[in-house]
């Protein structure tokens, strides 16, 4: 076991003044849960001011990596080397061996950063600095010093053991998840909605989802890719509630009574409308779309306006000023680019118009959807009844209400 | 809902003896054929027997059957070991653009190595005519592969009047036939119709999936592509598939034991189902429509449908069809059967395969067709502009 123990480190939990225990017992229980999976025994404890996993045991070091770089909150991984106190003498060989382990080849620039909270070591921090570069130096002559600028913190800690590290592994920064409450994401099978719903989910924000499907016109398969997007997403945001709604009678509805150029528009209404009332109904707080202004049709801004317009919770579209390619490279990092790709066809693409409207006027609109009233009131009842709740993790995900089970509001 | 499965060109579902005695073989006889002591004897007991049956059925020798996993691999062993063990004598192959892509997919590897392949034309039923067979076989010709039945469109191809053909211009060059669609739904005897490689899987006609043979005649040289224990005369090392090999001859034994029974009905049921399905506007059926094509497969083109559209929408209702061939569908490109018989791109769209088996019924069939009288015109209402 090359390293005992994590130093996780998080930038902007440290801001937030009374509050902050909150957010760090947030975080200790989240990095709790992603360790569950991984072998080996962890503690997680918030002690000298910062989060630190012990590792109990031997452990997939690997494995515990990966999942510490899907905890949102956290910025910094530090692997931390822990032995018992020891004398300078031993301390130098100690550390030019740590050295040599983590950087075995090139030249680099070093500096030591010693602290000794245990105040019965004989040397000061200041001294043990001087005395390890030194050493460092003389037994690694491709290293040198430069106190401003180093590209290596060689970190040493005197306290009840003593501590190594010295590099850090990028997590994904943010808040985390839970503590920012719950919303509503729109995930269809796209690039564009898993990557919207991640990044809410990085600000502490949990997910619920919701996907229309509409057979015969969207196939079984096209849920099962829905629900492997999600349970992607769910690696950073934990659980996810998945709403599957049967939209394919209002859908059908909107295409005899409406001109089909706004049938897209007026569709997303709906979709809005129908999340929007799942939302208030599991208790979220906002809606979350992965539109992006002028991406299609539909994203323009008159045509965001027109389907802004039916919802009164906040409407969150966080790839909202991003190009596609923006978009794709971030679906790459997080690893849903290659599942979104899959050639299933969704709800939005089935009726697409040719030429469909691009510059839409709510009035317009609006008096068209009257062409509707006779019927959608209670085709969106019975849609919402169609709701099938799947519940979705890292591992797959399992149904915890079925279709034949209508909600009760 | 009563559940009609009509995708059998894509799988079919196992004889319940099948599975029977599959589970016995594995429970009881679960022996390695290769092991000296008696569970190893069992075990070769049971590859032997299937062979005895498997032979029977084709007019051959046991000896001439080679055990593969699927269908997939016999086609590879075939022409890949053809090509390999006759490179020497020549580098020229033929093949038609309706094969299976296992087929199609192994010449184009050969290509890449140098070897050159000719792609014979076929009609608009998809038809390959045996005097074009004749005229590309040249002194250099080592191999043509053309399949029994067309899994797509159910085209069954004059494989004897190919092979004569075939021989009477070059007697050395080696004719290869796919009849993983053909066999247990055509009589088929290699020797006779001077066929050299025969491919079959289990899983098409009642028996298990994993299983397969190639019949490889006397005298023809290939070179195996499995390297191993030297299991199958060295042709395909690796344990045998026993309780699989089993289970394929057992179907192959129940299919052709009601053979003329069964082709008479199935031809019937497939002719009163066109009959009544081309009475809806503008649909019309691929391939040929009487006796001279396979009894089981019929493909429909429903313009103004989205064949994936209708598939789901009959599934709805327990039937399960397929979109054009299953076998590409994870890949939505063009079927390479149905653009060769020169269907537009509207048609590739909505062409939609029913394939039955022994096991359907003449009830399955009329709802089935009551289904698509219902569905199809109210389908047609909603379409993509």
């Amino acid at each position: 076991m090359k390293y005992q123990a994590f130093l996780i480190k998080y930038a902007e939990i440290g801001t937030k003044g009374k509050n902050r225990h909150v957010f760090e017992e947030a975080l200790c229980s989240q990095i709790r849960l992603a360790l569950k999976s991984v072998d080996g025994k962890f503690s997680v404890n918030r002690i000298y001011g910062r989060i630190f996993i012990d590792c109990r045991s031997d452990y997939d070091y690997d494995d515990a990596v990966e999942k510490l770089r899907c905890v949102f909150g956290i910025c910094g991984i530090c692997p931390v080397q822990i032995r018992e106190i020891m004398p300078i003498e031993e301390l130098k060989e100690a550390v030019v061996r740590f050295m040599e382990e983590e950087y075995p080849q090139g030249e680099h620039t070093f500096k030591v950063h010693t602290k000794r909270p245990n105040k019965t070591y004989p040397m000061d921090s200041l001294e043990v600095n001087a005395e390890l570069g030194h050493a460092i130096l003389e037994a690694m002559p491709r290293f040198s010093v430069d106190v401003h600028d180093p590209e290596i913190m060689m970190n040493v800690e005197i306290r009840e053991k003593m501590f190594f590290y010295s590099h850090e592994i990028p997590g994904p920064g943010g808040l985390p998840c839970g503590i920012g409450g719950k919303t509503m994401l729109l995930l269809s099978g796209g690039i564009d909605s898993p990557v919207a719903g991640y990044m809410i989910g990085k600000r502490g924000v949990k997910l619920d989802a919701v996907y229309y499907n509409a057979p015969p016109y969207t196939s079984e398969r096209a849920l099962q890719k829905v629900k492997d997007l999600a349970s992607l997403v769910a690696r950073y945001t934990g659980p996810i509630y998945l709403h599957n709604i049967n939209f394919t009678e209002i859908q059908l509805y909107i295409y005899e009574q409406c001109p089909h150029d706004e049938l897209t528009i007026i569709m997303r209404r709906y979709m809005m409308r129908i999340a929007e009332m799942l939302a208030k109904r599991n208790g979220c707080l906002g809606l979350v779309t992965g539109e992006s202004i002028g991406q299609v049709a539909s994203q323009t801004l008159a045509a965001l306006n027109v389907t802004n317009e039916v919802c009164t919770l906040p409407v969150f579209r966080p790839v909202i000023g991003m190009d596609k390619e923006e978009i794709v490279s971030i679906s790459k990092k997080i690893g849903t680019f290659e599942t979104s790709i899959l050639p299933y066809e969704d709800c939005c693409t089935i009726f697409v118009a040719k030429h469909p409207v691009t510059k839409p006027k709510a009035e317009v609109i609006r008096d068209h959807e009257k062409n509707l009233s006779e019927k959608i009131d209670e085709m969106v009842r019975r849609a919402l009844e169609t709701d099938e709740i799947i519940l979705v993790d890292a591992q797959g995900d399992r149904i915890v209400k079925g279709r034949e089970d209508p909600l009760e509001d | 809902m009563r559940e009609i499965y009509l995708d059998n060109s894509a799988t079919t579902r196992c004889f319940p003896q099948v599975a029977e005695l599959m589970n016995k073989i594995y429970l009881e006889e679960y022996g390695n054929p290769s092991s000296m002591h008696h569970k190893g004897v069992q075990a070769e007991k049971q590859v032997r027997e299937a062979g005895r049956i498997l032979a029977g059925i084709l007019k051959v020798k046991p000896e001439n059957l080679v055990y593969t996993s699927c269908g997939t691999e016999g086609d590879n062993l075939a022409i890949i070991g053809c090509a390999m063990a006759n490179q020497r004598r020549g580098m020229h192959l033929v093949t038609t653009p309706i094969e299976h892509p296992a087929v199609l997919e192994t010449m184009r590897f050969l290509e890449s190595r140098g070897f050159e392949v000719t792609t014979l034309p076929v009609d608009s039923e998809g038809l390959v005519d045996p005097a074009d067979v004749a005229a590309a076989v040249r002194e250099d010709t080592i191999l043509v592969s053309v399949m029994h039945t067309n899994n797509e469109i159910g085209t069954v191809q004059p494989v004897a009047e190919i092979g004569e053909a075939i021989k009477k211009k070059n007697p050395g060059t080696l004719f290869h036939v796919d009849a993983v669609q053909g066999f247990g739904k055509a009589r088929i005897y290699p020797a006779r119709m001077k066929i050299d490689l025969l491919t079959v899987s289990g899983h098409k006609i009642h028996g298990p999936k994993g299983v397969g043979f190639l019949y490889v005649g006397d005298r023809v040289r290939i070179q195996n592509i499995l390297f191993g224990g030297g299991q199958q005369r060295g042709l395909r090392s690796g344990t045998e598939n026993v309780a699989g090999t089993a289970g394929m001859a057992l179907a192959a034994k129940i299919l052709y034991e009601g053979f003329d029974r069964d082709t008479e009905r199935l031809y019937g049921l497939r002719e009163d189902f066109i009959a009544r399905i081309t009475k809806i506007p503008e649909v019309w059926i691929n391939g040929r429509k009487g006796r001279e094509g396979a009894p089981h497969i019929i493909s429909v083109t429903v313009p103004g449908v989205r064949a994936e559209v209708l598939l789901h929408a009959l599934e709805d209702k327990g039937i399960y069809v397929s979109a054009g061939s299953a076998c590409a569908s994870n890949r939505p490109h063009v079927s390479s059967t149905l653009s060769a018989i020169g269907l537009g791109k509207d048609g590739l769209d909505s062409t939609i395969r029913i394939s039955m088996s022994v096991m359907t019924t003449k009830e399955d069939m009329e709802d089935t067709a009551a289904a698509m009288e219902e569905l199809i015109p109210f389908l047609r209402r909603y379409t993509r502009h």
